[in-house]
């Protein structure tokens, strides 16, 4: 990593044009359409398991089809009906709240937790206590959702759940509740589950990308003056960028997909409290047997992921050029 | 735009370059605690973090105590005592009775199979693409990422139609090859995407050098960057086999017979039945848990070694 020096800095204003203008592979010698061939097992791959069943996808979303019959086209009244829809609505509206939970409590908190146990807890309480602490909290990323379900299920029932119990014993018997069947508290519950299975990955990755960082850096700006925080502003930050990209967006994906805790916990409810687009599409792909519905909502969840994917790669694109550039 | 944002960055490199140096600060960190050999002077502020971080892995592990002391005791004990309390006798019923009934082993040799096959696939697949994207630089890389992230960024309803008929007709419904073939596309996607990054900045001189002594590219591939990014490729090794261990509705779908199936597929199965009381209930999570839990433990240094590690800058 390097913070440009002088000399740098001046030939670099020039580097991304002339890179731009003589595009080449990192191997000199070599044309770049030689690597196609390296792509061909992915992209057929991909093509089969993707991007037909995609395409079909589609094609659905303008047909009637429950299953059986063979798809019977009806135009735009899938998509029509979509837009009039109030679940439709709501579910979205609950993605919201599960990029907060998913996204940018787990991103930020990741980075201070990271952040303090590499900087803090690693240097003056031994890297041994580090590591385990962060394994401690990665666990929830190990397990599978239907069991993490079954265990919430347990603390959360409103009789004798743990969670409740706990509430008696120190004498706050009052707070007992129905944390998930009751529709206040169903949304604000997963989302804490979902803090609470998210945060781990942002902070192995984090802790990865902070070895990274030049001690001497941190030395020169400490020395400087530099408080904690400004270091961890100045430099942690600047360098692990590409990490927090890559974990924005794909915890950004995540949570506009988010299924499995939905499914097993609520089934969107009580009513559509909890109602999330994937569980919607789910639901009437397979319990309404409405196929051409179910497939409009996917496809819709689909477009709206790829747009905001799209955003992200071209922004962290323009970022990568940047840094070449230095 | 650009030109804007390049000035950000200036701005922001200087002031990473000069800090304010105001004299006390500067005097503070000179007196500050030396780096680097051994542990050094802790604070009462240092000790106050550790606190933190302790009550906070504390809470985060709870509900896996939770599983642990529910696991060994007897239905009765349950009913009486609730979940928060220890066994008053150890009891091991409930973990034999889970494990004959799903013939556990099998449905771990299942998983392990199906899981270890993917996390190598994936990886290898992840590989190809990102030497042509990151180090070829194929023309129009940028959307052949965006494409291949498509799988990644799929509900993965989306498949279940299509993919139902299609390894149908070509005879590879409830096998587990339809399930390692999907996620292997699917798990790749994101390896793509992240090698595709590292290797973007793949130190040029070792690849140079490699030309020169007249390596051919596919030399460079396994000779070059391939050792260079074994960390990297380690760290998406155990990533793929978790999530996929983890993975639910595609198997559920995919893997009918009783006989193909994986461990989470299992309790799920099983749930409901009226034969699983609570413990027996927690004893299957408690089986469910451990061979990710052992196998996240032997490789958990391989994480620290960083997933952007290849980039040797």
């Amino acid at each position: 990593m390097t913070i440009a020096p002088d000399t740098r800095a001046v030939t670099t204003a020039e580097a991304p044009r002339a890179a731009r203008r003589a595009p080449s592979s990192l191997i000199p010698g070599s044309s770049r359409n030689a690597y196609w061939l390296y792509l061909v097992p992915g992209l057929a791959l991909l093509t089969v398991i993707i991007v037909i069943p995609l395409v079909w996808n589609v094609y659905l979303t303008f047909t009637d089809y429950r299953g059986i019959r063979p798809p019977e086209w009806i135009g735009l009244e899938n998509w029509t009906k979509l837009l009039g829809d109030e679940v439709f609505w709501t579910s979205f509206g609950n993605s919201i709240a599960m990029i907060v939970a998913m996204v940018l409590v787990p991103t930020l908190l990741g980075l201070v937790l990271a952040a303090m146990l590499f900087d803090l807890i690693g240097k003056k309480f031994g890297g041994r206590l580090a590591s385990f602490l962060r394994a401690t909290y990665y666990l929830p990323q190990i397990l599978p959702a239907v069991i993490a379900a079954i265990v919430i299920g347990w603390i959360l029932r409103p009789q004798n759940g743990a969670l409740n119990q706990v509430l008696e014993t120190i004498g706050l018997g009052e707070l007992q509740h129905n944390w998930l069947g009751d529709p206040a508290t169903a949304l604000p519950s997963i989302m804490v589950i979902m803090v609470w299975v998210q945060l781990g990955y942002p902070i192995v990755i984090f802790m990865a990308a902070l070895q990274r960082v030049d001690p001497e850096l941190y030395e020169a700006a400490e020395l400087d003056g530099a408080n904690w925080f400004q270091r961890f502003q100045a430099i942690t930050v600047g360098i692990i960028r590409p990490e927090i990209f890559v974990v924005t967006l794909t915890c950004t994906i995540a949570a506009l997909k988010v299924f499995g805790p939905v499914y097993a916990l609520t089934r969107g409810g009580p009513g559509t409290s909890t109602m999330v687009p994937a569980y919607y599409a789910y639901s009437e792909f397979f319990q309404s047997q409405q196929v051409g519905y179910g497939a409009t909502i996917a496809t819709a969840l689909t477009i709206v992921i790829a747009a905001v994917s799209v955003v992200f790669i071209l922004a962290q694109n323009r970022a990568e050029k940047k840094e070449e550039g230095r | 735009m650009s030109a804007v944002l390049d000035e950000t960055t200036a701005t922001l490199e200087a002031s990473v370059l000069e800090p304010p140096k105001d004299r006390e600060g500067r005097q503070r960190g000179r007196r500050g605690r030396s780096r680097g050999g051994g542990p050094t002077r802790r604070t009462t502020g240092d000790w106050v973090v550790l606190l933190v971080a302790i009550v906070l892995g504390f809470l985060i592990a709870v509900p896996f105590l939770m599983i642990l002391i529910n696991s060994f005791k007897s239905p009765a004990d349950y009913s009486t005592s609730g979940p928060l309390t220890l066994p008053t006798s150890l009891y091991f019923d409930g973990i034999v009775a889970f494990w004959e009934r799903v013939d556990f082993p099998q449905k771990l040799g299942n998983s392990i199979f199906i899981s270890g096959l993917v996390a190598v696939f994936a990886v290898a697949l992840s590989m190809f693409n990102a030497f042509a994207l990151g180090i070829g630089r194929v023309k129009g890389r940028l959307w052949i990422v965006v494409i291949i992230l498509l799988a990644n960024m799929l509900p993965q309803e989306v498949l279940l139609y299509p993919l139902y008929f299609m390894f149908k007709e070509v005879g590879l419904y409830d096998s587990q090859w339809a399930v390692i073939i999907i996620f292997t596309v699917i798990q790749s996607a994101f390896g793509t995407y992240l090698l595709a990054s590292v290797y973007g900045t793949f130190p040029k001189e070792l690849l140079e050098a490699a030309s020169l002594d007249g390596a051919s590219r596919w030399q460079i591939l396994w000779r070059v960057v391939y050792p260079i990014s074994r960390p990297t490729l380690s760290v998406l090794l155990i990533f793929f086999f978790i999530w996929t261990w983890n993975e639910f509705l595609i198997p559920l779908t995919f893997l009918v017979s009783n006989d193909t199936q994986t461990v989470p597929v299992a309790i799920t199965v099983l749930q409901g039945d009226r034969l699983m009381d609570v413990t027996t209930t927690s004893a299957s999570a408690l089986l469910g848990l451990i061979p990710t839990l052992v196998f996240f433990l032997i490789f958990q240094r391989t994480l620290t070694r960083g997933i952007t590690a290849g980039a040797v800058k």
